[in-house]
């Protein structure tokens, strides 16, 4: 699974659909809500309380990780970063953003694994991990309230309307694109379930179905496989680029994370 | 590792390549399990028998105790449950413990809780798993040897799309 | 090792009623849940919890597999001196978790 196929893979995609596809109608902006407003009481309560809310264990294992001193260089985040409260507030509601050097979008984690492998000198972290989830969620927590804040980077604009695009696709054996559930359909139920608008304000998030933390990579997998498409491997620039059109569609919604979902 | 999209989805899928891939993929990706539920095996029998195995013949009465579970829930995997029991919590008059019971998981048994006179209220709050819709209940044993015992029926939803066949 | 998140006031007047929220990571495998072949993943779950204040038990809770993941626990207990309220995890391996936390009584 080398980088350099993943690139080649993802800009054959992005060629492929170049030109735009219909687009389903767009959510008005007045109309927009987090999935928070879709899920019972008691499920709110469940995140409100951060005495009971199950994601709160991960954020407490990265708020202690971000004091480890971690590899070869023997560095922790806090010796670049210092106070998380202060430096990363606002962080996760501008990403993905552009990394220079890659020439090329990342998530906030492949971003924490870029810092791990290039200043603290230590293996990345596996997708999904523990370790890997908890610190992002730490990231994450420091920008609860703050309003999701695209980044006007330029460099990002064909990502993202790849993302745009990706996420109109009809797809899969059903057939069926992001936006003929999320943009069309979110005032109605699929089985028994509330179909929210689908903004990432909460991730990494508890989802009660996991029984535990995962990333917004994992549940565009879930969602694929529900679609009876081909999932990405974690990691993929594919997830990106979706996630940076869904962190646009979401603008201005704050950012909720760690959330519980059902 | 190769990862191209294939062709098809530009084209409205025709029903016959449509049954052809759900046959090609159905083993894979599990398309065949429409409905699927967690193992069940218990029964409102063994729960009863079980109640009995915990607190022995003595007659069980309603009142007291209340069982606090939402009627419906998003998702059976993390149900808020509360259970509390009318008692002053003196030396004199104190709930000894409170038993918990479900109907159709694979058992019967939720949780015991137990109390003393230092609780100072008799009351617990915490998170269950349903495999599926049914009935739990809830018995308090007090201090003076009685039996009290709420119900509550919950409805349970399984999510819609599932991560991976069960 | 598990993380646990544990709630407890830090003061409280002489025979105030608290409340004490316990939270703790930990899978609760139910021995049920059948793997890609359709094998049950083993069983693995935390089956006790005691709460200690000074040292004399003021909750106990016996826990089956149908207690959710990461279980959550709410009680009460009457502050009754200023000390410390040990909260300790037992799993089906025999393995404790253990939390401490100090309460001033007034």
């Amino acid at each position: 699974m080398s980088v350099a196929a993943d690139r080649l893979v993802a800009g054959g995609f992005f060629l492929l659909f170049a030109f735009s596809v219909a687009l389903a109608a767009e959510i008005p902006r007045g109309e927009r809500r987090s999935g928070y407003a879709f899920m019972g009481r008691e499920t709110q309560a469940m995140q409100d309380d951060r005495t009971t809310n199950p994601g709160m264990l991960w954020v407490l294992e990265g708020e202690a990780m971000w004091d480890r001193k971690e590899g070869a260089a023997k560095r922790s985040c806090a010796q670049c970063h210092g106070n998380a409260a202060k430096s990363m507030k606002g962080v996760a509601a501008r990403y993905p953003a552009f990394d220079a050097k890659l020439h090329w979008p990342v998530d906030l984690a492949q971003r924490i694994n870029i810092c791990r492998t290039a200043r603290q000198r230590a293996s990345p972290l596996a997708y999904e991990s523990k370790e890997l989830l908890a610190l992002t969620a730490y990231v994450a927590a420091q920008s609860q309230g703050s309003k999701i804040a695209p980044p006007s980077d330029k460099r990002l604009t064909p990502f993202r309307s790849a993302g745009r695009d990706f996420f109109n696709l009809r797809q899969g054996q059903l057939n069926l694109s992001c936006a003929q559930c999320h943009d069309d359909n979110w005032r109605g139920r699929l089985a028994g379930s509330a179909i929210t608008q689908a903004h990432p304000t909460g991730y990494p998030l508890y989802r009660l179905e996991w029984q535990t933390m995962g990333s917004l990579q994992r549940r565009m997998r879930n969602c694929l496989i529900g679609m009876r498409a081909e999932p990405f491997e974690y990691g993929a620039p594919n997830y990106v680029a979706l996630e940076l059109y869904m962190m646009w569609r979401a603008r201005g919604l704050p950012m909720d994370s760690p959330a519980v979902r059902p | 590792m190769e990862r191209t999209r294939p062709k098809t989805h530009l084209l409205r899928a025709t029903r016959r390549e449509f049954l052809r891939a759900v046959g090609r993929v159905a083993g894979g990706i599990g398309l065949i399990s429409v409905v699927t539920v967690r193992p069940t095996s218990a029964t409102p029998d063994t729960m009863n028998k079980a109640i009995r195995g915990v607190i022995g013949e003595a007659p069980v009465r309603t009142g007291k105790i209340t069982l606090d579970v939402p009627a419906l829930v998003e998702n059976g995997n993390a149900i808020p449950l509360s259970v509390s029991v009318d008692s002053p919590m003196t030396e004199a008059a104190y709930v000894r413990r409170v038993h918990v019971f479900n109907e159709k998981n694979p058992q019967p048994y939720v949780a015991t809780f137990h109390f003393s006179p230092r609780s100072g209220r008799a009351k617990v709050s915490t998170r269950i798993r349903l495999a599926d819709s049914q009935k739990l209940v809830a018995i308090a044993e007090l201090s003076d040897g009685s039996f009290w015992s709420d119900s509550v029926d919950v409805v349970v939803t399984l999510a819609a799309c599932l991560e991976e066949p069960r | 090792m598990a993380r646990a998140l544990v709630n407890v006031p830090t003061r409280a007047k002489r025979g105030q009623v608290i409340e004490i929220k316990a939270l703790i990571s930990h899978p609760m495998e139910t021995g049920y849940r059948p793997d890609i072949n359709g094998k049950p993943y083993p069983r693995d779950i935390i089956n006790k919890f005691i709460c200690t204040y000074n040292s004399t038990e003021v909750f106990r809770a016996d826990l089956h597999p149908a207690i959710s993941a990461n279980p959550f626990l709410s009680f009460f207990t009457v502050a009754t001196e200023s000390g410390t309220l040990t909260l300790t995890w037992t799993d089906d391996g025999g393995q404790l978790y253990v939390e401490k936390a100090n309460i001033i009584v007034e």
